[in-house]
């Protein structure tokens, strides 16, 4: 096997998970706001962020789904030697890796009105990451909040199915930053 | 049958040995081997695995139990990539065991074999051998003698 594959996992696991776990979970409850993480070195196509959200959340009984871009040997070897989270089709991920356009996000699952949590989390990789753009509202922002999304109408959809629907991390270099379902865009 | 040989069957034999040897042994024994610098891939963690076994090696296979094993990567200066599982929660022993795997693959891997891999062995046989000669002192032979009705 490379070595390729088997560097650029966290240091020193439990505290780069822990800190990058806080760093993902106000993220997510802060739409919008645009955080910094570090720790992971992931082969070529991946994102350090990508890298460092997939090393924190995944986990065998996490299945991922990998769009074409991503699909590459290092890749794939890189996710399995550090997080053991089997490679799967979209409809039977948990989690999606990919770039915006390649996201087949009719296939992923949104969750039962009964388990509305068996839903996939997206990580869309993308070029540019600022808090200019869209208008956010909804829980977790005091007024509003803006930042640049690839579109908006997939995400309009998106929260009209609220409770059930998919999430949104959007990673950029060391940057990320997140989109839950109960955040309205305009 | 044609059964190909296994490409890695000597790794398969030295990394089996190093994962059974107890921890003391593996540590005496690492003491008289320079020792190189590495780097973690993985630093060494515990976790449990499941056993799993077939009655009589044939038929299915079911869960025996579950067993601590210490799994740990590394990477030597030179590049080579080394890994170990071996049992119980002994971090030292897993990063021992993954020392050696990687110098196995170098070129001092016939001085590592002599001066570990070799004494190992003979403990590891030493034991299983007396533990089946404990075990045959108290083996009883059933017979039944001719019981005279014709």
């Amino acid at each position: 096997m490379q070595a390729a594959t088997l560097e650029g996992g966290f240091q020193d696991a439990p505290i780069a998970a822990a800190a990058a776990f806080r760093q993902i979970m106000n993220a997510m409850a802060r739409p919008g706001m645009i955080s910094t993480v570090a720790g992971a070195t992931p082969p070529a196509p991946l994102s350090t962020a990508a890298g460092v959200v997939i090393l924190t959340l995944c986990d065998p009984d996490t299945p991922l789904y990998l769009a074409p871009s991503r699909d590459t040997p290092e890749a794939r070897g890189w996710i399995t030697f550090h997080t053991g989270a089997p490679i799967a089709a979209a409809k039977d991920a948990m989690f999606a890796l990919g770039a915006w356009d390649e996201l087949p996000l009719d296939a992923f699952a949104i969750g039962t009105p009964e388990y509305p949590d068996r839903s996939v989390t997206c990580i869309v990789e993308t070029n540019t990451l600022t808090a200019k753009g869209a208008t956010l509202e909804g829980p977790g922002i005091k007024d509003q909040a803006q930042l640049s999304l690839p579109e908006l109408q997939a995400f309009q959809r998106n929260a009209t199915l609220f409770p059930l629907g998919l999430d949104f991390i959007f990673t950029c270099a060391e940057r990320l930053a997140a989109l839950p379902r109960t955040t309205k865009v305009s | 049958m044609n059964v190909m040989a296994d490409p890695h069957a000597d790794r398969k034999a030295w990394m089996s040995l190093l994962a059974k040897a107890t921890a003391a042994d593996l540590a005496r024994l690492w003491g008289g081997v320079e020792a190189p610098d590495y780097t973690y891939l993985r630093a060494p963690e515990i976790g449990g695995v499941m056993v799993r076994g077939r009655a009589g090696a044939v038929g299915a296979a079911f869960n025996l139990g579950e067993m601590t094993v210490t799994r740990c990567s590394l990477k030597l200066a030179c590049g080579t990539v080394g890994h170990a599982y071996v049992q119980g929660r002994n971090k030292d022993h897993a990063v021992q065991a993954a020392l050696i795997d990687a110098l196995m693959l170098t070129d001092r891997a016939d001085d590592i074999r002599q001066a570990v891999l070799a004494p190992l062995e003979q403990a590891l046989t030493a034991a299983k051998t007396q533990r089946a000669a404990k075990a045959a002192a108290t083996k009883v032979d059933f017979f039944t003698m001719a019981r005279g009705e014709d």
